[in-house]
């Protein structure tokens, strides 16, 4: 009987459980949680709605930040430009509207990706044990040990910048903490009965793997993503600051950042001349990312049995 | 304890052999013709027939199999010869020696505030759970969690570059430095004006490591703040933390005595990782203050492509990763008795 019953709950899904009242119902009774969700939401509309909200010069390569001239200096905010423009003359305000659309496939891509390699790999690494076990961990401990910015800097650099460069540097080094935690996962719930239930039922390796033990194994994985999704924006953006990032003029928010760079000092007597430059891409980059962490927090302390005792 | 330590040291080469591999396996992502500039001087590459190229190739076996080139690489690190840097114009071991030390004293006062106000704040934020501090504390750490490094430095520099000016000391000061009564002990520009009794060189080197050393900080602050909170909320919770209450002691000495210490044990693995975060922010802040260390040297070495340099910087990283993860082990085993027995 007992048996059956953790079949079954190795069986339920995801989305079922998600929505379940309780869970959802302590999540939204905290308020940083409801910031969060709505924040995330915020941005989510600006992204599918970037054409009604600023719509692109030329509909075909809507990316393009326009621009008024090549004038260095940036200009205050106006009425044809509602944020000012950068140096060089790009209009930050759309910059930061179809930035949002880059922000979120840096985010959702190189998060998914990286998630899907490291349970693959944990998930393999957990469940066969031993030799496996033993040389994966030393990948991971050897993938680790170059500082996260430092070794995708390098990996950029060698492959070339660009965005799409970018984010292959962030799963080649982002992968490593989803494979430690679905290993720690999975090591715990292999141990179980309705583990071996299944076995004796005659599933193999691969059902028991994707059926009974993943489904388990998913909830602290998935906190994990959400938090990541706005640090995985934030590196991706510090890289385009340091310039190894989007082509000049292309929509993403750390490259209008680092249009700035070379104006914070202000001109003689006014030393603030400039704050439009970096306090409008700074807000929206800040609200994204701490977005992402509020839910994340608000998903851990819901979601995570072990946190539960702690509030 | 000793049989422990023994056990990580062994674990080193093994360690230090696949960053070596993960670092070699990148160079090996770069065709040959560009790879030269690893091991060449760029003015002889620039004025190179197109038929030399070859044989250069030959010559430095840029042709041989994958593995003899990997212990040719290697042979090249253990002498420490890292290739030349067309951006700095020097041997990379050269250019690496010559920007540390500042970034060493950069790192140097960022550990300060980490101390000082991550632990403190942290077990104060725990002691007085869910009291206003405390949500005051815990604002300011998700906060400072989520905002960039390069927003934060930005704004300081927009807010107080009057006060606090962007680079390593002012021009003022550069003919002291050449002159022959200077002597420089160290590279680092405090202690050396320490050394030295030059109060005004020491004031000045403050007064611009002031913005950097905040930049650089305040996310391994608030990280280290959340894990002590943590921690020190466990730890209160424990039985000896009652007992020790029970039999009278003072609260002062209950929390600071009996229960931070052993609270502390998770913060020292965060250390690690704090170590981690100091040298990726490295990059970024310096870069941005204008900073002559080796993060910006990095930095504008990447932007020129000067590949020799960051592969540089990368096994520079390594070494200091993994020298920084021995020490955590080692201490947490001398911290935690736990630890040493398993």
């Amino acid at each position: 009987m007992r048996a059956r019953r953790n079949l079954l709950r190795g069986r339920s899904l995801f989305f079922v459980r998600f929505f379940r009242s309780r869970i959802t119902r302590k999540f939204f009774r905290m308020p940083t949680s409801v910031v969060g969700l709505s924040l995330v939401l915020g941005f989510v509309v600006v992204a599918l709605a970037a054409p009604l909200i600023a719509p692109p010069a030329e509909p075909s390569r809507p990316y393009l930040v326009p621009r008024d001239s090549y004038l260095n200096e940036p200009q205050p905010p106006s009425e044809r430009h509602p944020l000012g423009t950068t140096s060089g003359q790009y209009d930050i305000f759309y910059g930061l509207v179809w930035g949002t659309r880059t922000a979120f496939r840096i985010g959702l891509v190189v998060t998914l990706v990286s998630a899907l390699v490291g349970v693959f790999l944990g998930a393999v690494s957990a469940f066969y044990g031993r030799l496996v076990d033993e040389v994966m961990m030393r990948v991971v401990d050897i993938f680790m040990t170059m500082p996260f910015l430092v070794a995708a800097m390098v990996l950029v650099t060698i492959l070339g910048t660009g965005l799409d460069k970018v984010m292959i540097a962030l799963v080649v080094f982002g992968w490593m903490q989803y494979a430690r935690l679905t290993r720690a996962e999975i090591k715990k719930l292999k141990e179980l009965d309705y583990v071996q239930a299944a076995r004796a039922i005659g599933a193999g390796n691969r059902r028991i793997i994707l059926r009974h033990l993943l489904p388990n194994a998913i909830f602290p994985i998935f906190v994990m993503a959400t938090m990541d999704i706005g640090s995985m924006v934030l590196s991706a953006a510090g890289l385009s600051f340091l310039g190894l990032g989007a082509e000049l003029g292309y929509a993403d928010w750390g490259q209008m950042i680092s249009f700035a760079r070379n104006w914070m000092s202000g001109t003689y007597g006014s030393p603030l001349q400039y704050w439009y430059t970096i306090a409008f891409p700074g807000l929206v980059i800040l609200l994204f990312v701490l977005g992402w962490n509020l839910m994340g927090d608000g998903l851990r302390d819901v979601l995570d049995p072990r946190m539960r005792g702690s509030k | 304890m000793l049989t422990y330590i023994a056990r990580r040291l062994l674990l080193l080469p093994v360690v230090v052999f696949g960053v070596t591999l993960l670092i070699f396996a990148m160079v090996q992502l770069i065709n040959p013709y560009k790879r030269l500039s690893l091991y060449v001087n760029d003015a002889i590459l620039s004025r190179a027939r197109p038929e030399q190229f070859d044989a250069l190739i030959v010559k430095y076996g840029l042709d041989r199999p994958v593995y003899e080139q990997y212990f040719g690489w290697l042979k090249g690190l253990a002498r420490g010869e890292l290739g030349y840097s067309p951006s700095a114009h020097l041997m990379v071991q050269d250019a690496l020696a010559k920007y540390l030390p500042a970034t060493a004293e950069l790192a140097l006062f960022a550990i300060i505030p980490l101390v000082l106000l991550g632990i403190r704040m942290g077990v104060y934020s725990a002691v007085h759970q869910n009291g206003i501090g405390d949500h005051a504390t815990r604002i300011m750490a998700i906060t400072g969690w989520s905002l960039p490094v390069f927003v934060a430095g930005l704004l300081l520099l927009c807010f107080f570059s009057q006060w606090f000016p962007a680079g390593r000391l002012g021009t003022w000061t550069i003919p002291i430095l050449r002159s022959a009564e200077w002597k420089a002990y160290t590279g680092l520009h405090t202690v050396d004006a320490l050394l030295n009794r030059n109060w005004s060189i020491f004031l000045d080197a403050l007064r611009h490591l002031l913005l950097p050393v905040i930049t650089l900080s305040y996310i391994s602050w608030a990280l280290i703040l959340r894990v002590t909170r943590s921690s020190m909320l466990e730890t209160l919770r424990q039985d000896y933390v009652t007992t020790a209450r029970a039999k009278g002691l003072p609260e002062r000495k209950v929390i600071y005595r009996h229960a931070q210490r052993n609270a502390l044990i998770p913060v020292v693995t965060v250390a690690g990782w704090t170590v981690a975060g100091l040298l990726g922010g490295v990059v970024i802040t310096e870069t941005i203050f204008n900073f002559p260390g080796l993060g910006r040297f990095a930095a504008s070495a990447a932007l020129q492509l000067d590949i020799a340099a960051v592969l540089g910087f990368a096994i520079f990283n390594g070494v200091l990763m993994v020298t920084a993860n021995l020490v955590v082990d080692v201490l947490y085993a001398l911290i935690d008795p736990r630890v040493r027995l398993e």
